[in-house]
């Protein structure tokens, strides 16, 4: 459906990894305990067939329609494209969709690989509880057993979500190691898996761990891409000038960046998480300021001092406090086909406040840190270039955390 | 011959089975480790396994995630562990110590860097959890000629196929862990033990290292009838987690449950 969208430039070949082992250059790979190795060669080898599989693709592209709402719509932001004078802003609103962001594209794929796998239970991690809601919903929908690991830390600061993935009929288990947020999260949900391999499949909700999860992820993402791709033809006749995502593990990103790999014309932003500003070290943003290692499966860039143990992180949002990265994104930075910025806690707030007083959409405070740069970039540009926000979840969920700073208590 | 090579030959002829002796590093603080190696020789170990501290070890149990803690608070790093085999080599030539740990503190150090100063400071082998064969031709041919071994991992779940390639790659000996879980998590089961080893032996003539679940005599004297080695490790640190406000008692704490090991499995080696 896309032949009409010729371009000038291509980059041919960039949407062909991870190779045959799982890696992204030098990145990636499948860095596991024994114990897990042969769930993930079964893993691996169910993918590849039902990914060829025309009646699984066909199920899989029901449940986004029907299910998740998909398409999700690409919407002309035009108040906020006024008030800045650039650049035109589009968002892609993964807002929209059930459960009311990007990672139920994931879940919705998944469970649709743990019913062909024949696993009755699924486990997963979850930060801001955007994927542990995800995965609590699909699997009530398919009367799976769910638990999800969530960080006491977030729980505190995100305790609407964990109450709804309760309500799905899901136990949410508090983590208290480490530092008690997402990292330890998926920690223990690595410990859940090597000793319920059998009956029980792990839903990683971000394009990193062992390989094949970086690239199935990716896969089940990158519909926001497809669309978006086909949208902003339709709407403008042209391809967009700059993407524009936030990235924690990275899926939302990977998901809207991958279908224009091969598209030189386009740019491509992915914006970390800054927290207090780089220079103070309380931030989570690898891709800017950490160093290659081995963490949760695969190879790249972590927030690690110079012994090789992991740091802690800081954000404002939850599902942006991680020390690692997705592997890809790793290698597309390497090879300087996505550039990698990042976005301070009090900008991503403003870019909140601006939105819901602008547009009347209320951004998660993940996605509000790529608005925050959009805004900034599309200053500098001229009225003919399209940007294209990821806007990857509604602000809900962060409410309580948005009173507490302005010194206000509800509920 | 290497000190793994040599000390399972040893045992061989004696008609004995090793006891194998896991502690993390640093816990509770870098002063305790040495003089901890030291007594658990003396008590009857045979082969020690010094766990590296890593802030996120995946495949550990409560007890060893917070003997990584209790270690890194003392601030214990890789380097300072390779130190300590060091200092342990100026009165111990002859047991095997095997560095056990995750693939990034090597990582960051560097290999060739890290395989340099393993092989000087005299470890004999490395187990590094979350690092298969598949992903380790870099680190093993940087080790090459170092004198270290590369130990890897077998599991319940693994197929025959993965085992001798698994096999193929290790030197020194295999390990197997008994049970799908963490460490520290449950008894093993005898039973299945016995029939996966019988067909991991079939396909290697590595000696079988096998830990994950033993937690006393009786359980180590049923392992020490299918296996070249016995594996004893949360249980330890369990020991050094009671005491750890008072560290100078623990290696005499320790050596206790460690003789008492000793006697279990050279007392089911003899029934056999």
């Amino acid at each position: 459906m896309h032949d009409k969208l010729t371009n000038a430039g291509s980059n041919e070949g960039l949407m062909e990894g991870p190779d045959a082992s799982g890696h992204f250059g030098v990145y990636g790979g499948r860095f596991v305990s024994e114990i897990l190795m042969t769930a993930l060669d079964e893993l691996e080898t169910t993918y590849a067939r039902l990914s060829a599989d025309k009646d699984f693709l066909e199920e899989l592209d029901k449940d986004l329609a029907h299910y998740v709402g998909r398409p999700s719509p690409l919407y002309y932001a035009e108040r906020l494209t006024n008030a800045i004078g650039g650049a035109q802003i589009f968002l892609k609103r993964e807002d929209l969709n059930h459960t009311g962001a990007h990672k139920i594209n994931n879940t919705v794929g998944q469970a649709l690989l743990a019913k062909h796998m024949n696993k009755p239970r699924i486990i997963a991690e979850t930060g801001a509880g955007q994927h542990g809601v995800a995965t609590a919903t699909v699997a009530a929908r398919l009367g799976l057993r769910c638990q999800v690991y969530m960080g006491t830390e977030d729980i505190k600061r995100q305790s609407l979500n964990a109450y709804r993935m309760k309500l799905l009929g899901a136990e949410v288990v508090p983590v208290t190691s480490g530092t008690r947020t997402l990292k330890d999260a998926m920690s223990e949900a690595m410990r859940d898996w090597v000793t319920n391999v059998d009956d029980t499949h792990y839903i990683i909700g971000t394009v990193a761990g062992p390989h094949p999860y970086p690239k199935l992820v990716r896969d089940f993402q990158s519909v926001i891409g497809r669309e978006a791709k086909q949208q902003c033809y339709d709407m403008t006749g042209a391809l967009p000038d700059v993407l524009i995502a936030c990235v924690g593990g990275g899926s939302n990103a990977m998901g809207l960046f991958y279908p224009f790999l091969n598209d030189s014309s386009v740019r491509m932003i992915g914006v970390e998480a800054a927290g207090t500003g780089l220079e103070t070290g309380q931030h989570a943003a690898p891709l800017n300021r950490g160093s290659v290692g081995v963490l949760h499966g695969n190879r790249t860039y972590l927030m690690e001092d110079e012994h090789g143990q992991i740091m802690d992180t800081h954000s404002i949002s939850a599902g942006l406090d991680y020390p690692g990265v997705g592997p890809e994104h790793a290698w597309l930075k390497d090879i300087k086909r996505a550039e990698y910025v990042a976005i301070d806690d009090e900008q991503a707030l403003a870019s909140f406040r601006q939105l819901n007083l602008l547009e009347g959409i209320m951004p998660a405070l993940e996605s509000s840190h790529a608005l925050a740069y959009a805004t900034k970039l599309a200053e500098g540009m001229t009225g003919q270039e399209i940007i294209i926000v990821n806007l990857s979840g509604r602000g809900d969920k962060d409410i309580q955390t948005i009173a507490t700073i302005d010194g206000i208590t509800i509920g | 011959m290497s000190r793994i090579a040599e000390c399972f030959s040893r045992l061989k002829q004696g008609k004995r089975k090793a006891l194998v002796v896991f502690v993390t590093a640093g816990d509770p603080t870098r002063l305790v480790t040495v003089p901890l190696m030291h007594a658990m020789v003396a008590a009857g170990a045979d082969i020690i396994e010094l766990g590296v501290p890593f802030s996120d070890p995946e495949a550990e149990g409560p007890v060893i995630q917070a003997a990584c803690e209790r270690a890194l608070a003392d601030a214990t790093s890789l380097s300072d562990v390779i130190a300590m085999v060091a200092d342990f080599r100026k009165e111990d030539g002859r047991t095997p110590v095997i560095l056990m740990g995750y693939l990034n503190p090597i990582e960051v150090m560097g290999y060739a860097k890290f395989s340099e100063a393993a092989g000087t400071a005299g470890v004999d082998g490395i187990i590094t959890v979350n690092l298969p064969p598949e992903e380790a031709d870099s680190l093993s041919g940087a080790l090459r000629g170092s004198g270290v071994d590369c130990v890897y991992l077998l599991a319940p779940t693994t197929t025959l196929k993965r085992a001798r390639k698994i096999c193929a790659a290790s030197s020194g000996f295999v390990y197997y862990v008994s049970l799908k879980g963490v460490t520290g998590a449950a008894t093993l089961d005898v039973e299945s033990v016995a029939r996966k080893l019988e067909s991991f032996y079939s396909v290697s003539d590595l000696p079988i290292a096998v830990g994950f679940g033993i937690k006393d005599g009786p359980s180590a004297a049923a392992v020490a009838r299918l296996a070249d080695g016995v594996v004893v490790g949360s249980s330890l640190v369990e020991i050094v987690a009671g005491h750890r406000d008072q560290p100078d008692i623990i290696p005499d704490k320790v050596s206790r449950l460690v003789k008492s090991m000793r006697v279990a499995i050279d007392a089911a080696g003899q029934s056999t």
